[in-house]
């Protein structure tokens, strides 16, 4: 066990296991390089030879991963007859950075939903990390749901190289979450002249109907693209700001209107400067945006 | 400007001259292209200028702590003492833009010259239906059970058909105003 490059260990606690997937979706030469770089020592759906238990008698870990979100209601969940939360904190005592992965892990995500149990938090608020000398970082939340699987690798690299990122009011890296997923996306000029599209479909902008949190959403979506090629909004599905903390909200596919009004405009515009704005743009037919891309 | 309103309004868009608006105004023809290049554009600032007052008035009644059914009233009354004491500024609108809609087709397209005052009623309905005092519905048919109950009385106060003082029937058009916009518990 033994090792020369920094240790990752992946551990799962009350999740759906989709931000592993994502990991396994990254592209194949980063996670090559990935794990070229770092041992990942533990991971409960990756590793054979190792388990939980061999880790918490290890000394110490470099990078603690934490999927999913955390109880310490060992009636509504337990691993080896423990809470989630005994064992992040035991965890905790030999990481040197911890990282939550994904939504659930930052804030308790569609867990916290649930209302037979009051008690499932993200790691950040269930732990208390003045207690932990070992950490030499904050603890950075990788929001997303799924984390985008490039955000990952470009945290624990960064983190790797620098011993430090700088991070947001929700402790999220700036580099990957100073952008809207707005920026970037394909149909910003349908957003301009308010041309509201299907959902599904390559034209139109999904923010008028659809629900689509992309001008209020932190996130690199439509900068550092999925599978190098796409994202949601360019793929015609609203973006459901999984990566904010009022994720998951209700009726995420609609946008919630009063009399026709969008209820939440675009980060940083007054509602009377936006529906001024709004007012002008719907004045005009741009022929070209009305119709289809292709026939 | 509130000369060239009446001018418009009294006269119609195409029996008003440039010289009748710069007598009005009390500058001379040639000084008066120095500001307009067009009788059209004369009449597309004045659309601005007359609706950006109404939208004044209503911004400041949008942003005064009192729910939208007061709101409503205050901005029927508000409508109808303009349409008494300024009834230019309305007639304007009435008689001019509503009426020569060719003259507005470039520059004024949509709410490109009114939407400050539309914005306000957009910020008037999404106030009420936020706080649960008007019900959900289109935008567009709640507009105009505003604009057109408050257009077509301003029209029949013009006309001077109407049998009492115009400011005696705000109560009940606001009522009635009202009364199409507010929440019903389902």
């Amino acid at each position: 066990m033994k090792s020369h490059k920094p240790t990752i260990v992946w551990y799962q606690a009350v999740t759906c296991n989709g931000n592993t997937h994502s990991l396994l979706s990254a592209s194949s030469s980063r996670l090559e390089l990935f794990l070229n770089s770092f041992d990942l020592i533990y991971h409960p759906s990756l590793t054979i030879d190792t388990t939980l238990d061999d880790i918490l008698k290890l000394k110490d870990i470099d990078f603690l991963l934490v999927e999913g979100a955390i109880t310490s209601d060992e009636k509504y969940y337990s691993i080896n007859q423990n809470s989630t939360k005994n064992i992040l904190e035991k965890l905790s005592q030999k990481a040197k950075y911890i990282i939550s992965v994904g939504s659930c892990a930052s804030y308790g995500g569609v867990h916290k939903k649930f209302e037979q149990n009051d008690d499932i938090l993200g790691v950040e608020e269930i732990i208390d990390t003045k207690k932990y000398k070992n950490l030499k970082h904050e603890i950075v939340n990788l929001t997303g749901c799924p984390v985008h699987p490039e955000w990952i690798l470009q945290t624990v690299f960064s983190l790797n190289s620098f011993s430090r990122m700088s991070l947001d009011d929700e402790k999220r890296p700036r580099e990957l979450y100073s952008n809207l997923a707005h920026h970037g996306c394909t149909r910003n000029e349908y957003f301009e002249w308010k041309v509201e599209g299907d959902f599904g479909q390559k034209e139109g902008c999904l923010f008028y109907d659809q629900g689509c949190r992309g001008p209020m959403t932190h996130s690199s979506c439509n900068k550092i693209l999925w599978n190098d090629v796409s994202s949601k909004t360019r793929a015609g599905m609203p973006c459901i700001g999984c990566t904010e903390k009022d994720f998951p909200r209700e009726n995420m596919l609609e946008t919630k209107k009063n009399i026709g009004i969008p209820l939440d405009v675009p980060l940083g515009i007054p509602k009377r400067a936006y529906l001024s704005i709004t007012g002008v743009a719907k004045t005009f037919k741009i022929d070209r945006l009305n119709k289809k891309l292709m026939d | 400007m509130e000369n060239s309103l009446k001018l418009f309004s009294k006269k119609g868009f195409y029996n008003t001259t440039i010289p009748d608006i710069a007598k009005a105004m009390k500058m001379s023809v040639g000084n008066m292209y120095n500001y307009f290049s067009s009788k059209e554009e004369l009449a597309k600032y004045a659309i601005k200028y007359s609706t950006n007052i109404l939208a004044a008035e209503l911004r400041e009644i949008n942003q005064m702590d009192i729910s939208s059914k007061e709101k409503v009233y205050l901005f029927v009354k508000n409508y109808f003492e303009n349409v008494k004491n300024s009834p230019e500024v309305v007639e304007y609108f009435l008689r001019v833009y509503l009426s020569n809609r060719e003259v507005f087709k470039e520059g004024c397209e949509g709410f490109l010259c009114v939407g400050e005052f539309v914005t306000e009623v957009m910020i008037l309905l999404d106030e009420g239906a936020q706080n649960k005092e008007f019900r959900e519905q289109d935008f567009f048919p709640a507009f105009a059970m505003i604009m057109g109950c408050l257009g077509g009385f301003a029209f029949l106060s013009g006309e001077a058909v109407l049998d009492k003082d115009l400011l005696e029937y705000s109560d009940p058009i606001a009522d009635n105003i009202y009364r199409a916009l507010k929440y019903e518990e389902s």
